[in-house]
């Protein structure tokens, strides 16, 4: 294949070329960037958050009366008695705030009690002894709360208790040669606290923003939240019981006092509702560009197509010349397709330096990551490849024209 | 004239229906991607008080210094000492404080369970400070701050929940088991974003139920249910231990007049700041903030990422989209490259083929727009699939957005079609007559 006369012919058609290259390379770039975005999205949504999320539900429960912090313990451990009795619940515990639900508190941790710079700035729950088995975390080193050493914590009240249970991340980076277990820790307190229990992964209760370099750094205070704010109660229902056991406890919990606020429709959620909320921005996110990506490929290669149908009508003449010189039809194929490679080449080259353009840009814009080279080959050889599929149709039909053509005169 | 080339174009166009087809779609899903981010967009990122934006400001003191601040930057809000401080000291034209707060209602009437209300402690200047429409009675004075009297606003939502279409003011309302009176009804109410508190939420929140005395609050030790944010050593064993802390929880605004008057303010926050420094309070230089409403608005970044992002790659979509369509047009208009040249024969100018393939294309945009408009009405509609439901229901189709649309559409093709139509302008007549 002569690719001279094809660049010969290019130059005869300057605009076309250019329009078609330009396409390609403005496609890629977006195409690049977008897929980027998809899989940098679907990665996030698709964290594990450490519990055991399929037969987990939350309840947010305010109370209707303003009463002091004794009468609320009293009513929290009721509450918990009622909901561990009910046949779906394999159990409950209280909690400040839950992995993924949004709200909550996060305490920086030191390792000395004058350091002024914290090391790691955790999510906090506090919770009782059955908190780690509602959840289904797993302890991988020490040991779990005893019931003896659940405290209260009631509104605006902060006192460090004794000892915490942390996350293997926030373990790590606080002890990073991992001899965390029964090391003290400060937290904005000059009495420390000792690390009793590691587990194995506890998402925080944010994932976006600025909690980012902080994911799973979590850890478990044992304390009963007894605030006039409310808590959470986190059920863990039986297998295959999560319906029924998300219907029985909220009855079960109004049946105890009916002076309490339950939202009817987002007071009491699904793990897998409550994980589709933090969520919800990255999956329409995904959405959006792969609906971009998809119609802008659609609209390139139906541009192409368009394009090529009208060359191959402008050349009929030419096309049946070179024919009756004795071009076979592959050969007027071939130099379709050759022509359009070329194109695309041209195309995906400046849409490589587009697409890191546009990507570095983003990057100091919106704190995202490098666009890996991966996504950008990818995009390349799709482009091509969409570029001869669509070429194809026509360059068929200029391969039909026959030699007679050339004998005619319009 | 025009209506002649109004029907050459229709004529051209319904020569090759699919090729007319394809630059319709093309402008059309291209102008509809860019409405629906925009719509988006435009909501999220709007002046949420035109009127006063330039003269409502949010100052920040910083009770935390250098190891402790964000990165230079003063804490977001106030504690209660450098809170208070401002208030009394009354160098605006108006100010308040405010923290959120949220209260039971007790079952009564009909309902049989108590529900929650949300709403904000403010002092009595938040209503003509922040424009809020009555439709029944108005705000609280500042006699009432001052007696600390138990007074409450109620949104327009919360006041029909409860009380269904009727003034009620006058009447009494218990919130968190205490009793208030009821002075004052808003209008629907929700600036958004939520300007005035960004300390506390994203700003999209629902519309709010109900404003209450900032002093009664205190009174009643109505913890803050927004954020709050400590530093350094804390010991918190209630309420006067938090109110004695360094912890940052409430947002104070204050409207100021010339700009003679926010510098004068300016100056008197760096005094302050400097009298706690030489008090003992502060162990740094006075590190303080006045801004108004867009600087609070752009510092806090408001504007979700989410919703710049998908407006940025739309318009990039749209561009390629345009560069589809002249193509497209390019190779269209030089097709007809001999019927050019018999009209230029027999006598049309160059600016009358100019005018004639601009029109076709101009008839080309407006289908698009038609179709755009169509895709962006049902992608507003569904917009919940792609943003957060809270940022989702201000995307809105009004009638600035349909004449966008469409102006978008026919101008865009517009300036796509003016190298193709040049260039058909361009056709020599005897060259094209000859190879005939």
């Amino acid at each position: 294949m002569q690719i001279k006369p094809i660049l010969a012919a290019l130059r005869h058609h300057k605009a076309g070329t250019i329009l078609v290259a330009l396409q390609i390379a403005l496609t890629l770039a977006i195409v690049c960037n977008a897929l980027f975005i998809i899989r940098q999205r679907l990665v996030h949504l698709s964290e594990p958050s450490g519990v055991d999320e399929a037969s987990l539900f939350v309840i947010y429960n305010g109370w209707a009366d303003q009463a002091a912090t004794m009468q609320f313990d009293a009513q929290v451990r009721t509450d918990l008695a009622a909901l561990r009795q009910l046949p779906s619940v394999r159990n409950a515990a209280p909690a400040s705030s839950c992995p993924l639900c949004g709200d909550g508190d996060d305490v920086p941790v030191m390792l000395a009690p004058d350091q002024t710079q914290w090391i790691a700035d955790p999510a906090m729950y506090a919770g009782d002894e059955q908190l780690l088995d509602t959840l289904g975390v797993k302890l991988v080193a020490g040991r779990n709360f005893r019931a003896d050493e659940i405290g209260k914590m009631g509104s605006r009240d902060f006192t460090v208790p004794p000892v915490v249970i942390v996350s293997r991340t926030l373990a790590d980076r606080l002890f990073p040669r991992g001899e965390a277990l029964g090391k003290p820790i400060y937290m904005m307190s000059n009495t420390p606290s000792t690390i009793i229990g590691i587990v194995d992964r506890l998402q925080r209760q944010n994932v976006g923003g600025w909690t980012r370099p902080y994911a799973y750094q979590s850890m478990l205070w044992p304390m009963r939240p007894v605030s006039s704010q409310g808590l959470y109660y986190i059920v863990r229902a039986k297998p295959g019981q999560l319906a029924a056991a998300m219907r029985e406890a909220p009855k079960a919990l109004y049946a105890e006092d009916r002076m309490r606020i339950i939202d009817p429709e987002h007071g009491t959620l699904s793990f897998a509702e409550v994980r589709r909320r933090i969520y919800d921005s990255d999956l329409g996110m995904a959405i959006l560009m792969g609906l971009i990506s998809v119609v802008l490929l659609a609209i390139t290669a139906a541009g192409i197509v368009g394009l090529t149908s009208f060359w191959v009508g402008q050349r009929r003449k030419q096309i049946g010349v070179r024919r009756a010189l004795g071009a076979t039809r592959r050969d007027i194929l071939g130099y379709f397709l050759t022509e359009n490679l070329l194109i695309g080449l041209g195309g995906v080259l400046v849409g490589t330096v587009l697409a890191i353009g546009i990507n570095l840009w983003m990057v100091t814009q919106f704190e995202m990551a490098r666009l890996s080279l991966a996504y950008v080959m990818t995009g390349v050889v799709a482009l091509l490849l969409l570029g001869q599929g669509a070429v194809l149709g026509p360059a068929l039909r200029a391969s039909r024209v026959s030699p007679v053509e050339a004998t005619r005169s319009v | 004239m025009f209506a002649y080339y109004v029907q050459l174009g229709l004529r051209s166009l319904r020569r090759n229906p699919a090729l007319t087809a394809l630059m319709v779609m093309a402008i059309g899903f291209g102008v509809a991607a860019s409405m629906i981010t925009w719509s988006v967009f435009r909501a999220v990122s709007g002046d949420p008080i035109p009127d006063k934006s330039t003269q409502l400001f949010i100052p920040q003191i910083d009770g935390w210094g250098p190891q402790q601040n964000l990165k230079g930057e003063p804490p977001d809000a106030l504690n209660y000492a450098d809170a208070m401080a401002l208030m009394h000291a009354h160098r605006a034209v108006r100010q308040t404080l405010l923290y959120p707060v949220r209260l039971s209602v007790l079952p009564e009437g009909n309902r049989s369970l108590p529900v929650a209300a949300r709403g904000y402690a403010v002092y009595g200047d938040f209503f003509p400070m922040f424009e809020v429409p009555f439709l029944y009675g108005g705000g609280w004075n500042a006699a009432d701050d001052e007696s600390r009297g138990a007074v409450v606003v109620l949104g327009a939502e919360f006041n029909r929940k409860l009380f269904g279409d009727v003034d009620s003011v006058g009447r009494e309302i218990t919130l968190g088991g205490h009793l208030y009176r009821i002075v004052g009804v808003t209008r629907q109410w929700n600036p958004t974003p939520r300007f005035f508190d960004l300390f506390s939420s994203s700003g999209f929140a629902d519309a709010m139920d109900f404003y209450l005395p900032f002093t009664r609050a205190l009174d009643l030790q109505i913890a803050s249910a927004g954020s709050n944010s400590c530093r350094g050593k804390l010991d918190l064993t209630g309420w006067d231990s938090w109110l004695q802390g360094n912890c940052v929880w409430v947002t104070p605004w204050v409207e100021l007049g010339s700009s003679a008057d926010v510098a004068r303010y300016r100056r008197f926050l760096e005094d302050y700041a400097a009298d706690q420094q030489r008090a003992g309070r502060f162990g740094w230089a006075p590190n303080v903030r006045l801004r108004n409403v867009a600087q609070w608005l752009d510092y806090q970044r408001v504007v979700p990422q989410e919703s710049r992002i998908s407006l940025m790659v739309s318009l990039g979509f749209f561009v390629i989209c345009l560069i589809n369509t002249t193509g497209l047009l390019l190779a269209k208009f030089m097709r007809r490259a001999g019927e050019i040249g018999v009209r230029r024969s027999l006598g049309a100018s160059r600016r009358e083929i100019y005018a004639q393939y601009l029109i076709e294309a101009a008839m080309v945009g407006l289908a698009g727009g038609v179709l755009g408009l169509v895709f962006t009405v049902l992608g507003v509609s569904g917009v919940g699939v792609l943003f957060r439901p809270q940022i989702a229901r201000l995307a809105h189709v009004d009638m600035s957005l349909v004449g966008l649309t469409m102006a978008v559409a026919i101008l865009a093709t517009l300036a796509a079609a003016f190298y193709p139509a040049w260039r058909a302008a361009q056709v020599q007549p005897a060259w094209q007559l000859k190879s005939n």
